[in-house]
């Protein structure tokens, strides 16, 4: 199942962010978005989940246009993750995971065994189940997020889209949340992040997008469409590209913006 | 720690075994003790439909006054706090309730309207319902036009607002009312009172708050999931304004019976669910049945108070905000002072 764009036009129905934009999201793929800020990334995103009606032009899900799937079934097969919130209820991990459920089941219902064992298996590929019964506020910014992302998985969705998954989390906990999202490339599910930091493209993704004033400045493989070049043009100053040799040999490539003199 | 799932447990029976011991105490207090026996006696032959053989003013007391008062007191208490629970999941904020929103002064106006009109109390009930909803219905339009940057907070704002707008509405049906029939009655009830629970306004009272609860019970896991953001209900599958929608209907029916029956009565709303969840955690179907038990409690003890402390009756409203200021300011502070 491919979700991809046709001649899109995106935005508010007020203000365009951005047009012509063709893309193609098959399973299986680690994508990132990439992009200063007001570039576009989250209004692409939301346009792509079904939030957003697009402008001009569609967004289809195999094919079909997204407006033309029941609410219901487009909730089984694209799945947001949003950024963690502070504000969220005092609900326990496992309840919030046993949300991602609701689609699959009738308005009157409540959770049953198989959602409760849904629930646990996406808390357990993130490697918080011990945390299941934790309320959402006695875990780390970290913990909440990959307790996002397991109510993502437990909806069983083919699409994964992600808003910002690392924002606002400390080193480590980016450090965390990336390699889980690396690991579940194994689940054949296409994932979609996007993220202020190449470093984290660099890092996991197959595929990168790159957002520059609504419109697609550069798409393609990973490491040849990172280069200083596109890096540079993209943010609007100056950025490098740099292999790093960690002390067991391991070799990694990094960003890095180069100094400027300030013109005034 | 205990899992929220026991702590709920255990709080439902404690809060069930203390709520009937309080309906037994409720029965036998007052201006006329009645012993805790010949409530028993009374009641128990009322059910078989026998004569208790007791002194006929006993007989009238517990079925005729004290019956029909407790039953209203445990009603609206459950009620509110249904209702406040359900707003509070509905506006994503823990500290809302039918007060602040404006829903009971748009109840208030309704009400007040049909007492000016001399009108039943369905009809009563009925203009209650349609005030509250017109006042909510302007609540979140006005909300939702504006679009601030802290969407809870223009809410709870317009809320107020809103409420003194309809307040002035009911200034104004005070100010033409009849100084000496419909004025009393007017300003008597706004106090919130029990006093006026006659045994065949019950049934008319209890009919739409159990189909509002139910519906809402019905709703309960859906109703978790509008307590996240829109974007996240959204994807999850959710119709979010038609559940809105529902949702609002159910809480504003509920709230309007009650107010109907008895009067604007604050705090019970905001109060009891918050508490409810603090013991339980956030999950409705946890969260609406301990708030039913702990909001009837509440009021019962309440209305016993309200009748039994003074040579008068004090109204069951100025009680609630005596206790329901310090407490709300309490729980802002524990809310926000965590958060800075």
């Amino acid at each position: 199942m491919t979700l991809a764009t046709r001649a899109l036009a995106y935005g508010f129905p007020s203000r365009t962010v951005g047009r012509d934009v063709d893309l193609a999201f098959p399973e299986g793929e680690i994508v990132c978005l990439l992009g200063p800020n007001g570039g576009g990334k989250t209004t692409l995103l939301r346009t792509l989940l079904g939030l957003l009606a697009p402008l001009a032009g569609e967004v289809t899900l195999d094919g079909k246009p997204l407006g033309a799937w029941p609410a219901r079934d487009r909730a089984t097969r694209l799945a947001y993750v949003p950024q963690a919130a502070e504000s969220y209820f005092d609900f326990s991990l496992a309840e919030m995971v046993e949300m991602g459920r609701t689609a699959h089941r009738g308005i009157f219902a409540t959770p049953g065994p198989l959602d409760r064992k849904i629930a646990r298996e996406g808390l357990a590929r993130l490697g918080i189940e011990r945390l299941a019964d934790r309320p959402i506020h006695g875990v780390s910014g970290g913990e909440r997020q990959l307790a996002l992302i397991a109510r993502a998985l437990a909806t069983q969705a083919s699409h994964l889209l992600m808003d910002e998954p690392t924002a606002s989390l400390d080193f480590a906990n980016q450090s965390l949340i990336l390699d889980e999202v690396a690991r579940l490339r194994a689940s054949g599910a296409a994932i979609l992040f996007t993220t202020h930091h190449p470093d984290h493209a660099l890092r996991i993704a197959d595929r990168v997008i790159l957002l520059r004033g609504g419109a697609v400045l550069a798409e393609g493989e990973t490491f040849a469409t990172l280069n200083s070049e596109n890096l540079s043009a993209l943010y609007g100053r100056p950025i490098d590209v740099a292999e790093a040799v960690s002390p067991d040999g391991s070799r990694r490539r990094t960003c890095i913006a180069r100094e400027s003199p300030r013109l005034n | 720690m205990m899992l929220a799932p026991a702590r709920f447990a255990l709080g439902l029976a404690v809060s069930a075994a203390a709520l009937l011991a309080l309906v037994a105490w409720s029965f036998t207090v007052g201006r006329f003790a009645v012993s805790p026996h010949d409530v028993a006696n009374v009641l128990w032959s009322s059910l078989l439909g026998e004569e208790s053989g007791l002194a006929r003013n006993v007989d009238a007391i517990v079925l005729q006054v004290r019956a029909p008062r407790v039953a209203a007191a445990l009603a609206v208490g459950a009620a509110l706090a249904a209702a406040g629970a359900a707003y509070q999941n509905l506006f994503k904020n823990p500290l809302v309730s039918p007060d602040i929103l404006g829903v009971s002064a748009g109840c208030s106006l309704g009400a007040g309207l049909a007492v000016l009109l001399s009108l039943s109390i369905t009809m009563m009930q009925a203009f209650a319902f349609v005030g509250g909803l017109v006042a909510v219905g302007l609540v979140v339009a006005i909300g939702t036009w504006i679009r601030g940057r802290d969407p809870i907070l223009t809410l709870v704002l317009t809320g107020v607002v809103v409420g003194s707008l309809f307040g002035a509405g009911v200034a104004l049906v005070k100010y033409v009312a009849d100084p000496y029939n419909q004025l009393p009655a007017i300003t008597f009830w706004l106090l919130g009172s029990f006093t006026g629970a006659l045994p065949r306004d019950l049934p008319v009272t209890l009919v739409p708050i159990a189909a509002g609860v139910a519906l809402i019970w019905l709703l309960r896991w859906r109703i978790d999931v509008l307590a996240l953001s829109d974007d996240e209900a959204r994807t999850l599958g959710i119709d979010v304004r038609q559940l809105r929608f529902v949702v609002i209907v159910a809480a504003t029916l509920i709230t309007a019976s009650a107010v109907a029956l008895a009067g604007t009565i604050g705090w019970v709303g905001l109060l009891v669910p918050h508490a409810a969840r603090l013991v339980t955690g956030a999950a409705f179907a946890r969260v609406l049945p301990l708030s039913l038990v702990l909001g009837a409690g509440f009021m019962l003890a309440v209305d016993t108070a309200c009748r039994t402390l003074f040579a008068t009756e004090i109204p069951p409203g100025v009680v609630t905000a005596f206790v329901g200021t310090p407490v709300f300011i309490a729980l802002l502070a524990l809310t926000f002072r965590r958060s800075a």
